[in-house]
């Protein structure tokens, strides 16, 4: 199913690193829209690897997370989600970054890569558990080497930096992938994380999936240069990506990972693509955005993409067609039974795990609080609904 | 009078502001074409332009570390942070640029910047959107702090604040956006009741329950129903939080001897332990019992499911009542 790791020994063979990557920023593109594979000199090497077979599940994985898109989007408009932040149209960016990593490489991203959760395992209830408001992180980082989504914008790539800096202290040869969109490149907190990676040569890549818009704000309003050119500045080589185009983005993100893993420090990567969606399911598009520009991009969408090139090799059967709609429903369904069965959290709960020593501040008012819900008779404070008005 | 919501009072007011004064610019996040993501600046930057009504890039240190540069050219910057919790990246311009420039250029420079931020919870969003952050803004000198309480205030404070030659955190209690209320749009907030002024909203005579923003409402519904137990409750909104108005709050403990303070911050090294301190340097003789606190736990903003036990509802408050009256309570019974 995965193809992880594929063509990493490969990429140890070539030798040198490619060079030339740093400064070429012409969109790098292995599928055109209409789904014709055509050749890049420096690209294709890093996913000449990927058999028919692989692309096939490449193409299952987009189409399954544009389901769990999909279907949580469902959930929120049901009330079973107080919000969701929807990929649509972002599938190349996060399958083909998030099926480029090892197990052991470590993911710092923002709120919108549920793609990439799934590349790396993370469980389906987990997914939604934040957004139905149950918990403040849906899983253990150190369980799928992925932290917990970030709302701060940009503050992930500041850790992902960090954690590079360990990875180079251990010796080690995995990699610090932080993902962020991009109105991001503006805070402070990203250029910051782009001077010290530099400084030091950690192994960590920038992810920025470039999808157009910070909620109403153009890309325009954030940058008057390409944004992978920004990196540049910084002495961080940088490449610019069809975001659309899953092989390109794969290709990229091998390229930047093997450069890492051999000491070459970081990579910036933009992956220009598009928000189909709303920014989140509160946000309305229509008060900012030009239909007409929706439609060019949904041409240019990255599953039919895909699905264009499978047709091309005579690999798009009704069979495989069956197969993905089969696991994206199975999936779906998943999702929707582990978000809708899940329990609820008890009132006292909101004293948990505050410090992890005992907090003598704390520990009164748990005292008080729980002394408070039991004078009503109701220890779980069902008849507190209405108190907070 | 016109019957308006508290996001439409607050447009209201920057639409005065931006009209009486040139040199008022707005800059945030989202607030010129999509007029915010609560619509507070609806419509601004179409009548006023995109030089007054400023769509700024993600990067809240720069947009209160510009507006320090647009203050010290003479203008008067409005900046909106799109949500409580993303204050924080600008906190250093903030408390370390805004609040010391006039003090640090003995009176040459003036400030008159006025930050707008939506704080509180009881909205279910997730997390860093729902932050009561006034404490560490009261704490530091050379800020004014103020929040509102309805749409009146709303109007003419936005107003009151634009028009100050000191630096405003003007806290905007986002769960009450959308009440509506009658507001007066011909009053002069040169001439309304000052911001700095807190509001007497019930006469009482038992106990003094003092608020501010969004648990304003909370407090009159908790006055409402004590008074059907017979307990009268005098409730006063703060509205600055930085000063605070201590001659009202003093001349109504005076009268009653009893004081409870409620707010969603955090209780320790909260604005409810300012209050409950002075009051008591100040009332110490009139004091019936000791001033209470009923706040939200010292715990970072929950999650959604779990809000509404963070937030002081109406029965706490009661109940922090009945501690002041000695009446029968959840504590009853336990010492210190
Ligand atoms: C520090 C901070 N400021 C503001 C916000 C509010 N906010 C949430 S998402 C967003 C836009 C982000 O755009 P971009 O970085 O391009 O990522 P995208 O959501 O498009 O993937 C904003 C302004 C925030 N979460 N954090």
């Amino acid at each position: 199913m995965s193809t992880d790791e594929a063509g990493q020994g490969g990429a140890q063979a070539q030798g040198s690193a490619q060079s030339t990557q740093g400064t070429a920023h012409g969109l790098v593109q292995l599928i055109t829209p209409s789904g014709e594979r055509v050749s890049h000199p420096e690209f294709d090497f890093w996913v000449r690897d990927i058999t028919d077979e692989q692309l096939c599940s490449l193409f299952e994985d987009m189409s399954v997370i544009r389901r769990i898109d999909v279907e949580a989007t469902a959930l929120q408009r049901q009330g079973e989600l107080a919000l969701w932040p929807p990929l649509l149209g972002q599938e190349a960016a996060q399958i083909g970054s998030g099926r480029s990593l090892r197990p052991d490489d470590f993911v710092f991203s923002s709120y919108r890569e549920n793609g990439v959760a799934y590349c790396r395992g993370v469980h389906l209830t987990d997914l939604v558990r934040v957004w139905r408001g149950n918990a403040s992180a849906g899983w253990d980082p150190y369980t799928v080497n992925m932290a917990t989504p970030q709302i701060i914008i940009g503050a992930q790539t500041l850790h992902a930096t960090g954690y590079a800096m360990g990875i180079q202290n251990d010796g080690a040869d995995s990699v610090a992938v932080t993902y962020f969109g991009d109105g991001a490149t503006s805070e402070g907190d990203v250029n910051e994380a782009m001077v010290f990676a530099a400084s030091f040569q950690v192994p960590v890549v920038f992810f920025c999936t470039n999808n157009q818009w910070a909620i109403s704000e153009p890309v325009r309003l954030q940058s008057h240069i390409h944004l992978a050119d920004r990196a540049t500045g910084f002495g961080i080589p940088s490449m610019r990506v069809d975001g659309n185009d899953v092989l390109a983005v794969m290709a990229a993100t091998r390229v930047a990972l093997d450069r890492a893993r051999r000491g070459g420090g970081p990579t910036f990567i933009e992956a220009v693509s598009y928000r189909m969606g709303p920014h989140t399911t509160a946000d309305d598009p229509t008060r900012y955005r030009d239909p007409n520009e929706l439609e060019d991009w949904a041409a240019k969408d990255p599953i039919s993409r895909v699905a264009g090139l499978l047709e091309r090799k005579g690999l798009l059967t009704e069979e495989l067609q069956q197969q993905v709609r089969d696991k994206a429903d199975a999936v779906a369904r998943e999702m929707r039974d582990g978000c809708t069965t899940m329990a609820d959290p008890q009132p006292l709960d909101v004293f948990k795990h505050v410090y992890s020593t005992p907090n003598s501040w704390l520990d009164r008012q748990q005292d008080h609080y729980a002394r408070y819900l039991a004078s009503f008779g109701d220890p779980a404070g069902a008849t507190l609904e209405e108190g907070a008005r | 009078m016109t019957q308006m919501t508290f996001a439409r009072a607050i447009n209201a007011g920057l639409r005065k502001s931006l009209e009486n004064d040139p040199k008022v610019v707005l800059l945030g996040e989202d607030i010129g074409m999509l007029g915010g993501v609560f619509r507070v600046t609806d419509g601004l930057q179409k009548d006023f332009g995109t030089h007054r009504v400023v769509d700024t890039p993600l990067a809240e240190s720069a947009i209160v570390g510009t507006a320090v540069g647009l203050a010290y050219r003479g203008y008067r910057p409005v900046v909106e942070i799109q949500f409580d919790g993303f204050v924080y990246p600008a906190f250093d311009q903030i408390v370390s640029q805004v609040a010391k420039l006039h003090y640090r250029t003995r009176g040459a420079v003036k400030m008159p910047i006025t930050i707008r931020v939506p704080f509180g919870g009881g909205i279910g969003s997730p997390e860093h959107h729902s932050e009561s952050p006034e404490a560490y803004f009261t704490h530091t000198s050379g800020l004014r702090v103020v929040t509102v309480s309805n749409p009146q205030d709303a109007y003419t404070v936005i107003q009151q604040a634009v028009s100050c030659d000191d630096p405003v955190i003007y806290f905007e209690p986002k769960r009450r956006y959308h009440d509506k209320a009658d507001v007066d749009e011909t009053a002069d907030a040169r001439t309304a009741v000052s911001m700095e002024q807190a509001r007497v909203l019930t006469e009482g005579t038992d106990v003094t329950l003092v608020a501010y923003g969004p648990l304003v409402k909370t407090a009159l519904d908790a006055a409402a129903a004590a008074a059907d137990e017979g307990i009268s409750i005098q409730v006063i909104d703060l509205c600055s939080l930085a000063p605070v108005d201590y001659d009202t709050v003093v001349a109504s403990v005076r009268r009653t001897g009893r004081l409870v303070v409620t707010h969603e911050a955090g209780q320790s090294g909260g604005l409810g332990a300012e209050v409950a301190a002075s009051i008591t340097e100040r009332c110490f003789y009139y004091l019936e019992a000791a001033p209470v606190r009923v706040t939200g736990f010292d715990i970072p903003y929950p999650y959604s499911k779990l809000e509404m036990h963070h937030l002081p509802g109406l029965d706490r408050i009661l109940d922090g009542v009945d501690r002041t009256l000695g009446r029968p309570n959840s504590l009853s019974g336990l010492e210190g």
